[in-house]
């Protein structure tokens, strides 16, 4: 069995020598990740899928360059990453918030919320609608330079090192912020969690 | 060593992706062993994760596939044109 990586390598080969149709193919398995992507930077829906269009077709153009030092996946990332910015740019919002200019502080706190009569959210907790939109604006509150590393870890499951490639940061820079940004969602919705909890059982386990 | 609960924090993240070294995953065991409020954030950091991961919280736009490939079919088109 060939691996994806392999695979990967011989479409991009006969994409290059003019089977351009097998472009669709290549980056089938990344759509949503692109599209992921460009949603954590942005924040807006049409403007993300317009700005994940231009990133995939911007693969498209410069797919020669691909040389494979990097992950296929890692290079389209940084691709939706720099199409991002480019549109935040361009829409003035990044001009008090810049993202390059973000630092992580010292200040503020993140340590997690304990939960006071906290029992195991049961699994039908977790398909509540109201949790799924909670979750949600807890993540698009996040501050940028947090919001990104959680999207590219826990949401499109890239691995440290290649969230630290895709954002050229330090490895230990993607610890720390995902980290904190774990923690603060925590605290976000712990409120919404222990409302979900069941009801409070006595000793034995009987309700009471 | 025995941990307190805020030096068990500092290390969930970790201790959640598995990067933590044998000695303080033992230690954080231990702790968690009678610490209900650590199991507590454990748990429901847990349970966000398992959540995010889910493709139902962020969902793609309806259609977003058909107009994304019908984008990059134009695209490859213009592209043969000029060769």
């Amino acid at each position: 069995m060939r691996t994806t990586e392999t695979n990967e390598a011989g479409l991009i080969a006969r994409i290059l020598a003019g089977e351009k149709e097998l472009f669709h193919e290549l980056i089938r398995p990344y759509e949503r990740m692109v599209y992921l992507t460009l949603f954590s930077i942005v924040k807006h829906q049409t403007e993300a899928e317009d700005g994940a269009q231009e990133a995939l077709i911007s693969g498209y153009r410069h797919l020669s360059s691909f040389r494979g030092d990097a992950k296929f996946s890692t290079w389209l990332v940084r691709i939706a990453i720099n199409e991002g910015r480019k549109r935040l740019r361009k829409a003035k919002r990044a001009a008090e918030e810049s993202i390059e200019e973000q630092a992580e502080t010292h200040e503020g706190d993140f340590t997690p919320a304990p939960l006071t009569d906290w029992r195991e959210i049961p699994l039908e907790a977790l398909e509540r609608k109201e949790l799924r939109e909670a979750l949600r604006s807890a993540v698009a509150e996040l501050p940028d330079i947090y919001r990104q590393v959680f999207a590219l870890r826990d949401l499109e499951e890239l691995s440290v090192e290649e969230t630290a490639q895709a954002l050229g940061i330090t490895t230990g820079a993607v610890k720390v912020r995902l980290h904190r940004a774990r923690m603060m969602l925590q605290k976000r919705l712990v409120p919404f969690l222990k409302t979900t909890a069941p009801t409070r059982r006595g000793f034995f386990g009987r309700a009471l | 060593m025995k941990l307190d609960c805020r030096h068990v924090w500092e290390h969930i993240s970790e201790y959640i992706d598995n990067t933590v070294d044998a000695t303080l995953r033992e230690d954080i065991e231990r702790h968690l062993e009678h610490c209900e409020i650590c199991s507590a954030i454990l748990d429901s950091t847990r349970n966000i994760l398992v959540l995010t991961a889910d493709d139902r919280t962020f969902e793609l736009p309806v259609g977003y596939s058909e107009r994304l490939h019908e984008r990059l079919a134009k695209e490859l088109e213009q592209d043969s044109k000029k060769e």
